[in-house]
């Protein structure tokens, strides 16, 4: 049966160079679907020169909303509410949308019927073409909530994509942190990509979502990003990665050719040599494992 | 005064400027309600002297007593419940669960659905230079960080005293809740479309919120001219710059905070904080 192998690209830290790396790989892999589930901060757009875009709104979960008409001020709803989304303003009980978690205890416990769950949008889905095939990215609206429900339909709309040219690979840049968007992109992976860096911080939260991705029983493999800023942390890294039996998939060194490129809105791959090579031997690893998993008919 | 220090993007400096803040103050509180990936500590090395498991209310169902009547069932809005009548079995998935109560409000059986409490995480309090530490830190395979962060700025912001709050990285839910009982917001950004971009998109939520802010431009190369138009463009000021500096970076990977790599760096923290009192 066909299933595009889907390859996530996480970090638990932010702003190891995930997304450097992911776009930088979208040129190499061929016949794939390029996907970013970083709904929070979607950033890929920027290196990609979308074109042709579509899409959609992006409905969140339903808010309650107080009818001050037929509203008593009797003050139940507040005191069920867990999430301290109701306040008193001017005298009349009123819903904060941004902190309301669309639970519907405050409608079911209201003596007056006064209080009706409405749905909001929070967001927005794109599909759209690029130099490197065709891109799904989304934009959640700031402040808002459900990012993981917006990022299982960035993956849902780039598996429709995929289904219909028959792509072999779905790249999907990931979200930062171990949350709900996080296991959102993990849901279902065949492979995961982790950037880190050679930081107390990036060593620290590397752990937490190697543990996050063995949970979802998911194959992953490690880049070390600028790992010349620090050889000692870059040795502690691999010497983590080689006692829990993790691939190191490549090495990338500090560099002011892929800071100027991003500043250019330019994929970095393209002009730094330095970025060229691990990226290859990158490439490589992860085509070799789907390749002899093909082989043996796992 | 109550700071909070948020980014939109990832690996801009917040935990690394907030840090280095808080110890330059005294009578100082630091909170890292950076949930999902705690990293303060690195920099602050406090006493950790208490930890305090923190926990939310679950459902939990007698079989011997439901009446498999799938109320609960029906009114929870995250799918958490499921009740097969003929087998007389109640399924919960407590990893769907968001601790609401619908299920025990609803429930017309005497005793058949209690609320008993999950740990979802853990508060680590201790001591540093002149000030307090506070930190959360999420269970691995928890969906959310929200509970665990108001639960903190609840029970532990104390009101007579200062209070720097790292925040957690991104745009959504978690900031809000990070940010909502500071009197001032710092962002701190750099100057790469990227972090303008996120920049842009925090912006949005301080001003929804009407809080007071100043940017930080952190791995500053003289190349920030797109996001001072934007800043001075909104009306928000440059508070503070810190120069991109290899030396810098390599501090931070060993663990040693801004003050300690920046000479003189700790003066100015103080002039920052104490202009941001007077606003």
């Amino acid at each position: 049966m066909y299933k595009p192998k889907e390859i996530v690209i996480l970090s638990g830290k932010g702003g190891t160079g995930k997304t450097t790396i992911a776009s930088s790989l979208a040129v190499l892999f061929q016949n794939k679907i390029i996907a970013d589930a970083d709904v929070d901060a979607a950033n890929m757009y920027i290196l990609m020169n979308p074109e042709n875009i579509k899409g959609g709104d992006f409905e969140g979960k339903s808010v309650a909303k107080i009818d001050s008409k037929s509203c008593i001020n009797c003050g139940i709803c507040m005191d069920l509410c867990r999430f301290d989304a109701i306040d008193i303003i001017d005298g009349q009980h009123k819903v904060d949308q941004l902190s309301c978690d669309g639970c519907t205890l405050c409608s079911l416990g209201c003596p007056e019927d006064a209080i009706k769950m409405e749905p909001v949008m929070v967001g927005k889905w794109f599909s759209s073409d690029t130099e490197y095939g065709k891109f799904v990215y989304a934009r959640l609206d700031p402040g808002a909530e459900n990012s993981g429900n917006l990022v299982t339909m960035v993956k849902h709309q780039a598996k429709l994509l995929a289904e219909s040219v028959k792509a072999r690979y779905i790249l999907i840049d990931g979200p930062p942190g171990i949350g709900c968007p996080v296991t959102s992109a993990l849901s279902g992976a065949d492979y995961t990509i982790i950037v880190t860096e050679p930081s107390i911080s990036g060593i620290s939260d590397l752990k937490r979502i190697i543990k996050l991705s063995d949970h979802f029983k998911v194959k992953s493999g490690i880049v070390i990003n600028k790992y010349d800023v620090n050889s000692d942390n870059t040795k502690k890294i691999e010497k983590f990665a080689q006692e829990n039996n993790i691939d190191i998939l490549g090495k990338v060194p500090h560099s002011f050719c892929i800071i100027d490129q991003i500043s250019k809105r330019t994929i970095p791959s393209g002009q730094c040599r330095e970025l060229k090579e691990p990226l290859a031997e990158i490439y490589k690893k992860i085509t070799d494992y789907f390749g002899t998993q093909n082989e043996t008919g796992k | 005064m109550k700071i909070a220090v948020i980014s939109g993007k990832g690996g801009t400096g917040k935990t690394y400027f907030s840090t280095s803040l808080a110890m330059s103050l005294e009578k100082v509180d630091f909170f890292d309600l950076d949930v999902e990936e705690p990293n303060g500590y690195i920099f602050i090395k406090p006493d950790i002297s208490e930890e305090i498991q923190y926990g939310l209310p679950v459902p939990e169902i007698d079989e011997n007593i439901c009446t498999f009547c799938n109320k609960c069932a029906e009114a929870c809005s995250y799918n958490a419940l499921s009740i097969l009548p003929q087998l007389k079995k109640a399924l919960f998935f407590p990893e769907l669960c968001h601790s609401c109560g619908v299920c025990s409000f609803v429930c017309p059986v005497d005793k058949a659905l209690i609320e008993v409490e999950k740990n979802i995480g853990v508060i680590r309090k201790g001591k540093f230079l002149k000030g307090n530490f506070i930190e959360g830190k999420l269970n691995i395979g928890e969906p959310s960080g929200v509970p665990l962060i108001s639960g903190i700025m609840k029970d532990h912001l104390d009101p007579e005293r200062t209070a720097i709050i790292d925040s957690p990285p991104g745009t959504s839910c978690p900031v809000v809740e990070s940010i909502k009982k500071a009197d001032y917001v710092i962002i701190v950004t750099e100057p790469t479309p990227f972090g303008l971009s996120d920049m842009k998109l925090v912006v949005e939520i301080v001003k929804n919120l009407e809080k007071k802010t100043g940017v930080v431009i952190n791995k500053d190369r003289g190349d920030s001219k797109a996001t001072e138009e934007f800043l001075r463009k909104n009306g928000i000021p440059v508070i503070f710059r810190i120069p991109y500096s290899l030396e810098i970076q390599k501090s931070y990977s060993k663990g040693i905070s801004l003050i300690d790599t920046v000479p003189g760096i700790e003066k100015k923290l103080k002039r920052l904080y104490e202009d941001i009192s007077n606003v």
